[in-house]
C-alpha cells in the first residue's frame, strides 16, 4: 500500500490523469480520478463506463490517460475490468506477462447513470465472482452528460431535467439509493464512501490506497458536486462537498469485510441541511414555504442515518 | 501447465463437444460466458476440461451474455486468446458489445449454436442470431455438422488473430441439429492443434504497461468514418489470409474448406443457396433430383460475412435459376441470402432466375422431400427461361398457401 504524505508530496506524483480534458471547469471528476490514479504505485489498467468522464477524456486523436485505459459502454465497466483482471491471471499462471518486473492493479470508474443504474448488474456480478479490482463510483447523482436527468442516486426533492420542478412537482419524488451499503452487502472487503477537497484529499487518498492494495473487489462511492447541474459556481466545488459531510447528508466512512464500520469524520458541530441545499440551485424551489416538509423529511432522514452509523460503528457490527 | 487429452482418432461428438473440444485445444486464456440453450453444453463441457485439469486459462462465468462479450472485450484488449459462446437471446443481449468488439479489432472467438429469436419463444435452430450478428463486423464461419463445428473453431482462430486480419469470428452451427447431434468426429491430437492454431502476438495489449494504449475513444464526424472504413477494409482484405488458414488446414487434417462450398454444381442448370445443416439434406435432395433428370446443384458460402460474392457470381454463372433458401423470416423483404446472392449476380452481370425461400423457423423439420419440391420448381424457372414460380415461397408452412410476388 502506498503511503501517503503530505499534500506536497502527493501532489508532486507524476499525473497518470493529464490536464486537457474537456471536463466542465469546477468538475469534481477529475479531482477524483486524480487522487485515485496517483493512490499507487502499481501500474493501472483502467476501464471507464460511458458518462462525462469518458466522453471528455479520450476524443481521438487525443487522451488525458497516461495508463492503459479502456472504454466499451454505459452498462459494463465493472464486467470489462473483469475480463481485463482475468487475463493478467491467466497470463500469471502461464508465465506470459508482458511486463514480470511490474504488478498491474485494476480499477474502474463510472459515474452514477452508469453504478447505481444501468451499471449495476455488471458491478454486482463483478464483485460476486471476487475479481481483484477498485470501483469507484462518481456520484454527481444525476446523468449529467446527457443534461441532467435523474438517476436512482439523484435526492429527495432534486430538480432535474426528468423529474423538473413545476406548479405541481417539487422535483424527485424518491429518496437516494444506499449503494455503498448495498456493496458492503456484497461482502466486499473494503467499502468506503469519500469526497473531493482540501480538507478531506488525504481521506480520499488512503482510502484509494487501502482499496488498490487490498486483495479482492473494492468499490468507493465519491460524491462530485456537479457544477452544472446542482446550480453553483465553479469555484464552490470543495466547499459543496465539504457541505455535504459537515451535514452528514454525505457522510465518511468505511467498511471492511461487509461489516466493519468505521466513520472516518465526524463534525465537531453538524450543520443543519438547510446550509448545504441552499447552496444548490437544484433545491431552490425547496425553500417555498409549501415545501417546507420536504427539507423537514430531508433532515429527518440525514438524523436517523447518522444515527444509525454511528450505533453500528459502536456495535462494531 | 495444462493436462494433455488423449483423444481417439474417432470420437463421437455432438456439435457442443466438438466446439468445446477445439476451445480446449485453442488453450484459450480467457473464456467468458453465460449459458444458454442450446450451446449450454460448450460451457459446460468447458467447466468439466477445467475441473480436470484440461484447461489452464481463466474462465469466468458471468451474469449475462452483454457481460460475457464485455468481460471478452476487456480480456481481448488486456492482451491473449479470448472465446466464448451463445445461441439466440443471448446474442442479441450481447449485440451492443459485438459492434465494439470488432470497432476494437479484437480477435475475439464466439461459438454460436444458432436459434430462432423470440417471441414467440423457441429454444430450437434457425438463422435469426447469425442475421442479426450480420452487420456486427465479424467474420462469420458457417459448420454444417460436428466436424465442421470442430474444424471451423480452431480455424477461427488462426483467422482471426492474424495480423493482417485482427478481427473477431464467430462459427455458427444449427441448435440441436448439430449441436445436440452426435457424429463421428476426426479431431487433430491437442500439439497438432495447438501448433496448427500457433500462439497469439497481441497488438496493443492494455496490460504491456510500459506502454499504455487507449481503448475505445471517443470518434465524432472527423474520425469516425475513416475507423469504419479501416474496419471494413479488414474484413474485405480477410478472404486472402481465410484461404491460406484452409490451406493449411487441409495439410494437417487432410479435410478442404473453401469460401464458397457447392456440391454437383459444375453442369448445373439449376442451383440451390443454402447454408447450415440444411445443405445435407439438400444433398441427397439433389442426388434424387439427378436421377429424375433434373440437372442440380448446391452452393454454400462457407465464409457469410464477409460475403464471398465474387467467387459465389463464378460458381452461379452457368446457371439459369436459383432458389436461394434462408432460414430466418425476412420481415418485409426477401431473405438475406436472396439479396446477397441477387446482389453478386447483379455486380457481374449476370441474370439468372431467382426465388427466395424461407425455411425451418423454430427447428421446423426440411426434408430431403421438401427440398426436393424446391429444385422441381425451380426447374420450372430454368426451363421456362423466366420466372413462373413465386418470388418467396415458404417450405413445410402450415395454413393456407402464403407466397409474394
Amino acid at each position: 500500500m502506498k503511503k501517503i504524505g503530505s499534500l506536497k508530496e502527493f501532489a508532486c506524483t507524476p499525473d497518470r490523469f493529464q490536464g486537457g480534458h474537456r471536463l466542465c471547469p469546477g468538475c469534481a471528476h477529475s479531482m477524483i480520478v486524480r487522487e485515485v490514479v496517483n493512490a499507487t504505485d502499481d501500474d493501472l489498467v483502467i476501464s471507464t463506463a460511458t458518462g462525462c468522464l469518458e466522453v471528455c477524456s479520450a476524443i481521438y486523436p487525443y487522451t488525458s490517460w497516461d495508463v492503459s485505459w479502456i472504454h466499451v459502454g454505459f452498462e459494463n465497466a465493472a464486467a470489462t475490468i473483469s475480463g481485463a483482471e482475468a487475463m493478467y491471471k491467466a497470463l500469471s499462471r502461464k508465465n506470459k506477462l508482458y511486463n514480470e518486473d511490474r504488478r498491474v492493479k485494476f480499477v474502474a470508474f463510472g459515474g452514477d447513470g452508469g453504478t447505481y443504474d444501468i451499471g449495476f448488474q455488471s458491478l454486482s456480478g463483478a464483485a460476486e465472482r471476487g475479481h481483484d479490482f477498485l470501483y469507484v463510483c462518481l456520484d454527481n447523482e444525476n446523468y449529467a452528460n446527457t443534461g441532467g436527468q435523474r438517476s436512482s442516486a439523484t435526492p429527495l426533492g432534486a430538480h432535474t431535467s426528468t423529474t423538473p420542478r413545476g406548479r405541481v412537482s417539487y422535483g424527485k419524488k424518491q429518496k437516494k439509493k444506499d449503494l455503498t451499503m448495498i456493496m458492503a452487502a456484497h461482502g466486499c472487503p473494503y467499502v468506503a464512501t469519500a469526497i473531493p477537497s482540501t480538507k478531506h484529499w488525504k481521506d480520499l487518498a488512503t482510502k484509494a490506497a487501502k482499496a488498490i492494495s487490498t486483495v479482492g473487489p473494492t468499490f468507493i462511492n465519491a460524491l462530485s458536486p456537479c457544477t452544472t447541474e446542482w446550480k453553483f459556481k465553479p469555484e464552490e466545488t470543495t466547499e459543496i462537498a465539504d457541505l455535504a459531510v459537515e451535514t452528514c447528508a454525505f457522510p465518511l466512512y468505511e467498511i471492511e469485510d461487509g461489516h466493519k464500520l468505521k466513520i472516518t469524520y465526524r463534525p465537531k458541530v453538524k450543520l443543519p441541511i438547510e446550509d448545504y441545499l441552499s447552496r444548490q440551485g437544484r433545491f431552490s424551489h425547496l425553500f417555498k414555504p409549501e415545501n417546507k416538509w420536504i427539507i423537514e423529511e430531508w433532515q429527518k432522514q440525514v438524523d436517523e442515518y447518522w444515527d444509525y452509523l454511528q450505533r453500528r460503528e459502536e456495535a462494531g457490527v | 501447465m495444462a493436462l494433455k487429452y488423449e483423444l481417439k482418432q474417432k470420437e463421437v461428438w455432438d456439435g457442443n463437444m466438438a466446439a468445446a473440444h477445439a476451445l480446449r485445444q485453442a488453450q484459450v486464456d480467457v473464456v467468458a460466458a453465460y449459458p444458454i440453450t442450446p450451446s449450454t453444453p460448450i460451457v459446460q463441457n468447458y467447466a468439466q476440461f477445467l475441473a480436470d485439469g484440461y484447461v489452464d486459462g481463466e474462465f469466468v462465468m458471468v451474469e449475462s451474455e452483454h457481460s460475457a462479450m464485455s468481460a471478452c472485450v476487456g480480456a481481448a484488449a488486456a492482451g491473449g486468446r479470448v472465446a466464448t459462446a451463445t445461441s439466440s437471446q443471448g446474442y442479441a443481449l450481447m449485440v451492443e458489445v459485438l459492434y465494439q468488439a470488432s470497432g476494437m479489432r479484437l480477435p475475439i472467438v464466439m461459438t454460436v449454436v444458432n436459434r430462432a429469436l423470440a417471441s414467440p419463444l423457441n429454444i430450437h435452430g434457425d438463422h435469426s442470431d447469425l442475421y442479426l450478428g450480420r452487420d456486427a463486423g465479424w467474420i462469420h464461419l458457417i459448420a454444417n455438422n460436428p466436424q465442421e463445428a470442430y474444424d471451423m473453431t480452431l480455424c477461427a482462430f488462426k483467422i482471426g488473430e492474424d495480423e493482417r486480419v485482427r478481427l473477431p469470428v464467430t462459427t455458427n452451427q444449427d441448435g440441436f441439429l448439430v449441436s445436440h447431434t452426435a457424429q463421428v468426429v476426426k479431431p487433430l491430437d491437442d500439439d497438432t492443434a495447438y501448433k496448427f492454431i500457433g500462439e497469439y502476438k497481441p497488438k496493443y495489449p492494455m496490460l504491456d504497461t510500459k506502454n499504455p494504449v487507449t481503448y475505445g475513444a471517443q470518434t465524432e464526424e472527423e474520425w469516425h468514418f475513416e475507423h469504419k472504413a479501416n474496419q471494413h477494409k479488414a474484413l474485405m482484405d480477410s478472404p486472402a489470409v481465410i484461404k491460406e488458414v484452409f490451406d493449411e488446414f487441409e495439410k494437417v487434417s487432410g479435410r478442404k474448406y473453401n469460401l464458397v462450398e457447392t456440391y454437383k454444381l459444375d453442369d448445373a442448370d439449376v442451383a440451390l443457396v443454402l447454408m447450415g445443416s440444411a445443405y445435407e439434406t439438400a444433398m441427397l435432395a439433389v442426388d434424387k433430383a439427378r436421377e429424375e433428370g433434373i440437372k442440380v446443384g448446391l452452393l454454400m458460402p462457407r465464409v457469410f460475412r464477409p460475403f464471398p460474392y465474387n467467387e459465389v457470381a463464378q460458381k452461379l454463372k452457368n446457371v439459369k435459376a436459383i432458389a436461394a433458401l434462408d432460414r430466418s423470416m425476412p420481415m418485409g423483404t426477401t431473405g438475406a441470402l436472396y439479396n446477397e446472392v441477387a446482389g453478386a449476380l447483379a455486380a457481374n452481370g449476370q441474370s439468372a432466375i431467382m426465388t427466395n425461400y424461407i425455411y425451418g423457423l423454430g427447428g421446423r423439420d426440411t426434408t430431403v422431400e421438401h427440398i426436393l419440391e424446391v429444385i422441381r420448381e425451380t426447374e420450372k424457372n430454368a426451363k421456362a427461361g423466366k420466372r413462373v414460380t413465386d418470388l418467396q415461397g415458404f417450405i413445410n408452412l402450415r395454413g393456407p398457401k402464403l407466397s409474394f410476388n
